[in-house]
């Protein structure tokens, strides 16, 4: 069992106009086994919050903390964030020029893992993963998301989540650009991976089809910086209906 | 041993060609100072294949060349270590040259020749190593229908200078290939050069080089589109890191009004990974004629891109091989041109070294 505790969490980024304050007090957690469902305006700071946790250099934490299991994370440096077991699916992923996808896997999982994994089963490890998400085998020796289509990069980061097992998981709008195939099977690898470990996910997304497939236990109304809202599954259903203008005038 | 001639003009740093060579480094090779010393270098230490001959030979120079250290080159010696392959060879391996004896106290002047008859096709390689101080004229000769790839490695110890000329003349429906790679020395300067003399030739010019602290190298390419129906391809990426690393690349393209159906491109990337490196890049396209396919070039300087950095290190890769991914991965584009895996893996870890020592 691991919790991610969000409290108070203050972010702002630098602007040639000075610094602009983004997240206005985020409070959240998560803990392994759940599933929570961040929606809100476009602009409202979705992607501050997870790039946040995941420690991208653009931003500065004003104020909050976040903790895994109690250790600090916004004093760890971003791959100890990953070795702690965070995971960030990108809203958009980085192309790599020259980085294989393959050499990447491996040279990830070997950080993570803290040894080489062994190069039999590392192998067909990679290419059952590939295979579940129904992405070509070519795709191992092309570049990191270099000339990727916006769907094959979303399948891609799946197959990260699936291959590199974190405890908590922040997916950024993993269902944009997919086709109604792709999202069934990247929602079904999203729920493999819930499946087969302790692994808690917090789905930023614009769209409830999405949750159809994998069931939020809460659902998070995020506007102008904090979240405004919180409820169960039929939350997302009412914000599909009525939009986010009760929200963003508070 | 011999002084070098003194009757030619030294170039005092003001000349376009010269303006950014750190010529009190260059060991008198270009004023007549350097003492000249009598040694040949450059030996084949494998059996040759049937159909190449290797051997000292008095040749006259293939092509003019107004490079002062070249003239002073071919002012003083006729001797030529010629590497020949002949008219329908088709060489599968790549044929290796290398260097023996070295020394820093006295210059080597160096003439090489590598012919390929009509329609032969090799691959040749000549590994730079060790400690001198060499000046080279190198030319070579491609008879219609030949195709040759030139790998030219410059993994020269620390204080090793080297101011060379390697030049193509390309002769109809010839292609030519070349890999320059520049990694060792204290100066090295190359003036890659092409010369096309019958239509259908083409080229492709790659390089890469990674300089580190105190370290000057330059690149300076002319590729002379004089005849129609030629094709040019250049393409060099450098890395820079620390204090006073400093690399020029200077791409001259000329299309002259007679050179119709050129097609052309250029491109030189370099990635600063440190404070106080410089690196120089300069294309020049020069167009006489609008009869042409295409003619293009590109030059960017660049830093490390922090959002590739973080994407890798949210993955549990750490700053230090996160960067070194990176940096392998900018020139794994070029280095597998070189499609010799010993040399490559060489390289890859010479780089990764580089960029330990750097420290950056
Ligand atoms: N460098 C910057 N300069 C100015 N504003 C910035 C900068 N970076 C981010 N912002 C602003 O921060 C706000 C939050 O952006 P963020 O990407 O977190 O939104 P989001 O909720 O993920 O939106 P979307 O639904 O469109 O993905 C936006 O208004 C954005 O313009
Ligand atoms: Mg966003």
């Amino acid at each position: 069992m691991s919790r991610l505790e969000i409290r108070n969490l203050q972010v702002s980024v630098k602007t040639d106009a000075g610094a602009v304050e983004i997240l206005k007090g985020v409070d959240l957690t998560i803990e392994t086994g759940e599933t929570h469902a961040i929606m809100g305006p476009n602009g409202s700071g979705k992607s501050t919050l997870a790039y946040s946790i995941a420690g991208h250099p653009k931003y500065t934490i004003v104020g909050g903390s976040v903790t895994l299991d109690g250790a600090d994370v916004l004093d760890m440096t971003v791959d100890e964030r990953a070795k702690a077991g965070l995971f960030l699916a990108m809203q958009y992923p980085v192309e790599v020029p020259g980085v294989s996808v393959s050499n990447f896997l491996r040279t990830a999982a070997t950080a993570l893992r803290g040894e080489a994994p062994k190069l039999r089963t590392w192998v067909a490890e990679v290419k059952d993963a590939m295979e579940a998400l129904n992405i070509d085998p070519a795709f191992a020796s092309r570049n990191v998301n270099e000339g990727f289509s916006g769907g094959e990069k979303k399948r891609h980061e799946i197959m990260q989540l699936e291959l590199l097992k974190p405890k908590i998981a922040i997916l950024d709008e993993t269902d944009s650009g997919l086709d109604v195939d792709a999202l069934r099977i990247v929602s079904e690898g999203i729920n493999r991976a819930k499946a087969n470990g302790n692994l808690g996910v917090l789905l930023i997304t614009h769209y409830t089809r999405i949750l159809k497939y994998i069931k939020p236990d809460f659902v998070h109304v995020f506007a102008n910086g904090h979240i405004v809202e919180e409820g169960g599954p039929d939350l997302a259903d009412k914000l599909e209906a009525n939009g986010y203008a009760d929200y963003v005038s508070k | 041993m011999s002084l070098l001639a003194t009757n030619y003009l030294t170039p005092t740093g003001r000349e376009e060609a010269w303006r950014f060579t750190p010529l009190k480094r260059l060991r008198g090779l270009h004023d007549g100072a350097a003492v000249v010393g009598d040694r040949a270098s450059l030996i084949s230490s494998h059996s040759l294949p049937a159909g190449v001959t290797f051997m000292s030979e008095n040749l006259a120079p293939l092509a003019h060349s107004d490079d002062v250290i070249i003239e002073r080159i071919r002012g003083l010696d006729g001797q030529v270590s010629h590497l020949s392959i002949a008219a329908n060879t088709e060489v599968a391996e790549p044929i290796l040259l290398g260097r023996s004896n070295g020394a820093l106290e006295t210059a080597e002047l160096s003439r090489v020749r590598i012919s390929l008859g009509e329609h032969a096709v090799a691959t040749v390689v000549i590994e730079n190593t060790g400690d001198t101080v060499l000046a080279e004229d190198l030319e070579i000769s491609l008879a219609p229908g030949s195709s040759l790839t030139f790998i030219t490695l410059q993994e020269f110890d620390a204080q090793s200078v080297y101011a060379a000329r390697h030049h193509a003349v390309v002769d109809k429906d010839a292609h030519f290939k070349s890999i320059t790679v520049t990694v060792g020395g204290d100066v090295v300067r190359i003036l890659p050069t092409v010369e096309f003399i019958a239509p259908g030739g083409s080229v492709e010019l790659l390089g890469v080089y990674f300089a580190t602290a105190g370290q000057f190298f330059e690149h300076r390419m002319h590729v002379d589109h004089a005849v129609p129906h030629a094709k040019s391809r250049v393409n060099f990426k450098g890395a820079l890191a620390g204090r006073d690393a400093h690399t020029v690349w200077i791409g001259d393209v000329l299309i002259r009004a007679i050179a119709e159906g050129t097609d052309t491109y250029e491109l030189n990337r370099n990635l600063l990974l440190s404070d106080g490196a410089r690196a120089d890049s300069v294309p020049n396209l020069e167009i006489e004629t609008g009869e042409i396919i295409g003619a293009g070039h590109a030059s960017t300087t660049g830093r490390f891109d922090d959002e590739q950095l973080f994407y890798l290190m949210s993955r549990g890769i750490t700053l230090e091989n996160a960067r070194r991914l990176v940096v392998r991965g900018f020139f794994n584009e070029i280095v597998t041109e070189i499609g010799i895996e010993a040399i490559q893996d060489r390289l890859m870890n010479r780089i990764d070294n580089e960029l330990e020592k750097a420290g950056t």
